[in-house]
């Protein structure tokens, strides 16, 4: 039970974080469909960096970086370009397959030490609660951090409440006097960074070693976990487990041989982001005041 | 300081150069990453670019390559011309080419080649089924078609993977994942040159292509369906202005483009495979994403287009054999010339101002 509950948790930590960072750039009126392919820079990143250096903390610098990279490649066509923001993320995914799967190939069969677990004085030493809340790694106790400080940054905070005014109508926050561009960047280069981390989770934690596309579509889902989450930071949490759980669940109907053929079962996550969005968007239509108004439209006046 | 110009009209000229100078930019920083990670970039040059080009059934295989990616363009096309985005091509290819093969292994025993029209319309009807799964849910329920459709592609890889290795195993395959062989009446045959012979693999299933891009122009510039999809992309103020009702033009698009997509499949699997096996797409779904950009959402325009990003797929294998490059390097080509092609869009409609010193 306790061995389960933990996996869910790490299962959930890279969907966590991605949807984290995309629900900022989307809070910016940025939407990124290149979630996936910064996932999967942060994932190679990772790996090669603590493969080079031998310490598994620099590969989460490392998948920061190569996320930020990534998403300033975004920024700089759709920003500054004024591109079309759905076809350049689909693009930025392409480009990093193809980068990732040339760079991973060096990296194949090469096996790298996870991410140590970080205790804390007898806490973890609590049963089930102390191994679940005070036995993880550095990264689970980062992406709690960086909700929270979300949740309040989005609400309290002077700069929160202007990038949510540059998100929802960038006309006239351009004509207050925002520079509506730069703050579109940070928030772009934040979601890449936050979707680096979560990519580079997985060979960190998760899988540790390089296969090609080996998100495997885990940033398509981060974006419908922003939807799912209805752009509430919090709510990605529960998003997140529930998905991390029917991961889960399926590997662990495979393993104890259900008798449901392992492909139906592994379809699962991905019919129940379907389902999920369905029961969302129905909800938001009737609502749309939490959308932000200018999500993927491009930003023409000024500078 | 970079600003845009808004430009009187678009630029003529920019249509065609665009493109051009799109490929240009996009070999340059393609061999600039190669160079970068330590390939040979002059070798890696010649064998994406050139080798496919070497041997006159090389060149048949390029077009061989080409006729799924046109295909599907084609139909991705219409989406995205209304702004529907129907990213699950890939998805519709593969369930076009499970329920045709369906079809084709219930009749074992036929032989007529007028079977392959049954199963190329069930393949249509495979792909749009697909297709239109995320349609109604983002006509009656809002919910975002890119997400669903892709979402329908992992589904779709994994469904035909359990059909393969379950209900449509061939038992004497000796345990390999592989149905039956289809019947002579569901293969598309290579065509014979006289005096030739074969030319590589190229098949009558391209003869499907030259229907289709004529058919395509016409329903574009010359129907009034094809004149509402391109006013709800271009001006959607003006398409709900006069009545033209956005919920069944997005079905519409996605139920043809969904179709076409199963077709290509039809066609993939009837023409070079002859069984359904676990892999029958290789990704040409996401591929004609690209195609249909380069062609700049024109029949005439994609036919190039397929050709080109064909070329480039075949010169990838061909340095995978030769250089040990792995395959899906292609799609650092692919994203860049996105990139690039999209930021031509932009400069067709601005005029870049180039202004000293800040603001």
């Amino acid at each position: 039970m306790e061995a389960l509950i933990l996996t869910i948790i790490a299962t959930s930590i890279p969907l966590l974080l991605a949807a984290t960072g995309e629900l900022i750039a989307e809070k910016s009126g940025i939407l990124n469909l290149g979630v996936e392919g910064m996932m999967l820079s942060g994932a190679v990143g990772a790996l090669g960096a603590v493969l080079w250096l031998e310490n598994p903390y620099y590969g989460i610098i490392a998948g920061a970086l190569s996320g930020l990279l990534m998403a300033s490649i975004f920024s700089v066509f759709t920003i500054n370009f004024m591109t079309n923001q759905v076809a350049t993320g689909l693009g930025l995914t392409i480009f990093a397959t193809g980068l990732t799967g040339l760079a991973g190939a060096p990296l194949v069969g090469k096996t790298i030490p996870s991410l140590p677990k970080i205790e804390f004085f007898l806490l973890s030493d609590i049963p089930l609660i102390g191994s679940i809340l005070f036995k993880q790694d550095f990264v689970a106790y980062l992406s709690i951090a960086i909700i929270i400080f979300i949740s309040f940054f989005l609400k309290y905070s002077k700069s929160g409440i202007i990038l949510r005014a540059v998100g929802d109508d960038h006309q006239s926050a351009h004509s207050v006097g925002y520079p509506v561009k730069k703050i579109r960047w940070y928030a772009t280069c934040f979601g890449g960074m936050c979707a680096g981390i979560g990519g580079a989770y997985i060979p960190l934690v998760l899988t540790p070693h390089w296969s090609e596309g080996m998100t495997a579509g885990r940033g398509w889902i981060a974006l419908a976990l922003v939807v799912f989450a209805s752009w509430i930071p919090w709510r990605i949490i529960v998003g997140a487990l529930i998905f991390g759980g029917i991961t889960i669940a399926q590997l662990v109907g495979q393993a104890r041989g259900w008798p449901i053929p392992s492909q139906l079962l592994s379809m699962m996550p991905y019919i129940a982001t379907i389902i999920a969005l369905t029961m969302i968007s129905g909800r938001l239509s009737k609502n749309n005041s939490v959308v932000p108004s200018s999500l993927g439209k491009p930003f023409f006046g000024g500078q | 300081m970079i600003t845009f110009i808004p430009r009187d009209k678009v630029s003529k000229n920019w249509i065609i150069i665009a493109p051009i100078l799109s490929i240009v930019f996009t070999i340059f920083f393609g061999l600039l990453i190669f160079t970068f990670l330590g390939y040979n970039p002059l070798e890696t040059l010649y064998q994406i670019f050139v080798s496919p080009f070497s041997r006159i059934d090389r060149i048949s295989d390029i077009l061989v390559k080409a006729c799924p990616l046109i295909i599907i363009g084609t139909g991705l096309m219409l989406c995205f011309k209304s702004n529907v985005w129907n990213i699950g091509a890939e998805g519709q290819f593969i369930m076009g080419a499970l329920l045709a093969g369906f079809i084709a292994l219930s009749f074992p025993n036929i032989e007529t080649k007028f079977f392959l029209l049954i199963t190329i319309l069930a393949g249509f009807v495979g792909g749009a089924l697909w297709a239109f799964i995320p349609a109604i849910l983002k006509t009656k329920l809002n919910v975002n078609e890119i997400l669903v459709s892709l979402m329908l592609v992992y589904v779709a890889m994994l469904f035909i993977d359990f059909i393969v290795r379950g209900p449509l195993r061939d038992p004497m395959s000796f345990g390999f994942p592989l149905s039956k062989p289809y019947p002579e009446g569901a293969l598309i045959n290579k065509i014979p040159f006289p005096g030739i012979g074969f030319l590589g693999q190229l098949h009558y299933g391209i003869l499907f292509v030259f229907l289709l891009v004529p058919f395509s122009w016409i329903f574009v510039n010359k129907t009034l369906s094809g004149f509402k999809i391109n006013v709800l992309g271009s001006a959607p103020q003006a398409a709900k202005f006069a009545g033209f009702k956005q919920n069944s033009i997005t079905i519409t698009v996605l139920l043809l483009s969904g179709g076409l997509a199963g077709v290509a499949g039809v066609i993939e699997v009837s023409a070079n495979i002859g069984q359904l096996q676990p892999e029958v797409s290789f990704g040409y779904g996401f591929t004609a994403i690209i195609v249909a950009f380069l062609g700049r959402l024109s029949p005439i325009g994609i036919l190039f287009a397929g050709i080109i990003i064909a070329t480039v797929k075949l010169g990838a294998d061909n340095a995978q054999m030769t250089m040990g490059i792995p395959k899906v390097v292609t799609g650092l080509f692919e994203g860049i010339l996105l990139f690039f092609l999209l930021t031509g869009e932009t400069l067709q409609k601005y005029k870049i101002k180039w202004s000293e010193g800040k603001k």
